[in-house]
């Protein structure tokens, strides 16, 4: 057979019968749209947090003050924890592999020039931070005291910051006090937008020992280490440990790697895939058991003409292609009927809720429709098996 | 060109044998009339559809242009019902979401045989039997008569050996029977052999050899002019 006849032949079958057929496509239709949508968000949110991850930059091991135990309870403060000091960050500047080491803490604190005042985030941070975070400096610089611990009161504005206080006026050289002190405005950062909700342009940026001082604190709240791309994470972060466990004694720190923090998304992520898997899957199995009645009935009711197509030559294969093609396409259709609302309702929610980040993998559209058209194999084989093997003689005299 | 030799059909009711066919023994030459006739269950059905590869014997030989046909393969069976067996039926057996020109050419589909060609053919058998108007009309948009010639034409798109019509005439009023048993009888002029099978003293007389079966067996073959 000539496989357009064979398109036309199936087709007709279920063109005759229009309405049970988009039923039953429904079903498929359903289950394919449900997973779609869902893992279209799902895949949306976790590009969306990868670019916000990325943003900071790559290649990026943050170590916090305190050891997060996984299991037991804090009992007062029987373990105190020894806070990570500049000098910390220092010592981490000399390992192999490194290329930046930042010292970082934030807080809020009234800001004050030009007989105006706002209140905004306060980043401490240090010499290398702009290198380290991939956070360019659009006017002027970035302050490069090679002590840390000595560093002048010198800060770099965000470009809100600078365009609330000093309007139109050049920042650069004037000053601005920040919770009292008197500070000389040496840079502006570049527009970076929000991170993580998170506005980096309401912000000022002052030195890390200065930043202790103003917020009172004994210690960073953060260190970021950058390492070369070719290095090994795992080994960048054995080196920091022992050097860190070195200086302080004992573990009573954390070290995070942005890859490890990714793992942990995709891991929640990925649950949330198997929960969407799981019940996309129940409702393609109920699309299947329709399929598997429709064709059933089907065979039933067009026995007679099984029976005249095999005294018109039909060989058992044909018969039996006939019906699992017909199966197939009803699945395979009901499946691109899926994709289509799937997608649709995923951008349509997207255009009602800009927010909220949508996008369908390719691959998912095509394994979704792959599993269509093998839920409609899987259903259609027993009905055409029993067509194919129906007896021509009784089949030709059945009513 | 049919020949069958001590053929046997039985078949299992339940746990107890019937023999539908009992020793058979048959020879259809080329471009024949014949007409089998008898009370129902004496075997004609039976007898139509082991001819018409339908059925297999259950012993016997059955030898089809010189070849035994009596022990193929699903394929080779379908594959020889195709190409040298017409059946025609008493409820015409039309498929009834395809027009009359699709059924015509359903047996060629099967076969595989290109479009053009498959048109071409369509078209001359649809002109031959009156039915050019009426090529894409469904079935139920047909008279009975107009039905049974699209079967008809469905039967002999694939020129057979032998075409066998069972009570072809049943469903029809007398004067449409005449004219589709004229139509049928015209075929014989292509070398085609006419079997039909009819309980119909009138119609069978008709043939130029009668066969009268009884039980499964043949109680007589005769041959008038």
């Amino acid at each position: 057979m000539i496989f357009r006849d064979f398109l036309t032949l199936t087709s007709s079958s279920f063109l005759a019968a229009r309405m049970r057929s988009f039923l039953t496509g429904l079903g498929i239709a359903i289950g394919i749209a449900a997973v779609i949508l869902l893992t279209s968000i799902g895949d949306g949110l976790h590009q969306f947090v990868l670019a916000e991850f990325s943003e900071f930059g790559t290649n990026i091991v943050t170590v916090q003050p305190g050891k997060t135990q996984t299991k037991g309870s804090n009992i007062g403060v029987i373990g105190s924890v020894r806070p990570l000091s500049l000098d910390d960050a220092e010592a981490l500047r000399h390992l192999p592999y490194v290329e930046n080491v930042n010292p970082g803490l934030m807080g809020n604190a009234d800001l004050r020039a030009n007989g105006k005042t706002r209140r905004s985030t306060v980043f401490g941070e240090g010499r290398n931070f702009s290198e380290a975070f991939t956070m360019k400096v659009q006017s002027g610089t970035f302050w490069n005291d090679a002590d840390d611990e000595q560093a002048r009161a010198l800060a770099v504005l965000g470009t809100k910051v600078k365009q609330e206080l000093f309007g139109a006026q050049n920042p650069l050289g004037q000053y601005l006090r920040i919770g009292g002190q008197r500070y000389r405005v040496i840079g502006v950062m570049e527009s970076k937008g929000q991170i993580l909700g998170m506005d980096m342009d309401d912000a000022v940026f002052i030195p890390a020992a200065r930043a202790m001082e103003l917020f009172n604190r004994p210690g960073l709240m953060e260190i970021n280490v950058s390492y070369r791309p070719s290095a090994d994470v795992n080994t960048v972060t054995r080196l920091i440990t022992e050097r860190l466990k070195e200086m302080h004694g004992r573990e009573d720190f954390t070290t995070i790697s942005q890859e490890e923090a990714l793992e942990v998304l995709g891991s929640v992520l990925s649950v949330l895939t198997f929960a969407v898997g799981a019940l996309g899957g129940i409702s393609l199995l109920v699309g299947a058991v329709g399929i598997l009645t429709i064709m059933t009935m089907a065979v039933t009711e067009r026995t007679a003409e099984i029976g005249l197509l095999r005294a018109l030559g039909a060989q058992e294969k044909q018969v039996l292609m006939l019906f699992l093609g017909e199966a197939i396409m009803l699945s395979a259709l009901g499946g691109v009927f899926g994709l289509l609302i799937g997608i649709g309702i995923a951008q349509g929610l997207h255009l009602l809720v800009p927010a909220l980040p949508v996008h369908t993998p390719w691959l998912f559209a095509v394994l979704a429709e792959l599993t269509a058209v093998s839920i409609g194999l899987a259903a259609g084989v027993a009905p055409a098996m029993r067509a194919a093997r129906l007896d021509p003689v009784e089949a030709l005299h059945a009513e | 060109m049919i020949e069958l030799q001590n053929v046997c059909r039985t078949f299992i009711v339940g746990d107890q044998q019937v023999a539908a066919l009992r020793d058979i023994n048959l020879r259809l030459d080329a471009a024949e009339y014949i007409s089998i006739m008898g009370p129902s269950g004496s075997g004609k059905s039976t007898l139509l559809n082991l001819i018409g590869l339908l059925d297999r014997p259950s012993s016997g030989t059955y030898l089809l242009d010189e070849g035994n046909v009596t022990q193929l393969s699903d394929e080779q069976q379908a594959n020889a019902r195709r190409d040298k067996i017409g059946f025609v039926f008493q409820s015409f057996h039309l498929v009834p979401r395809l027009t009359a020109a699709q059924n015509v050419e359903l047996p060629m589909i099967l076969a595989g045989i290109p479009p053009e060609e498959r048109k071409a053919r369509v078209q001359v058998l649809m002109q031959n039997y009156g039915l050019s108007e009426r090529a894409d009309h469904r079935p139920d948009q047909l008279s009975g008569g107009q039905r049974q010639r699209v079967a008809i034409a469905r039967a002999t798109v694939m020129n057979p050996t032998v075409l066998l019509a069972d009570e072809p005439t049943g469903n029809l009023d007398r004067n449409t029977g005449w004219e589709v048993l004229k139509l049928l009888e015209g075929l014989m002029d292509k070398g085609i052999t006419l079997v039909v099978v009819t309980h119909d003293a009138e119609i069978g007389a008709r043939a130029r050899r009668q066969i009268h079966m009884l039980d499964g067996r043949i109680l007589s073959d005769e041959q008038t002019n």
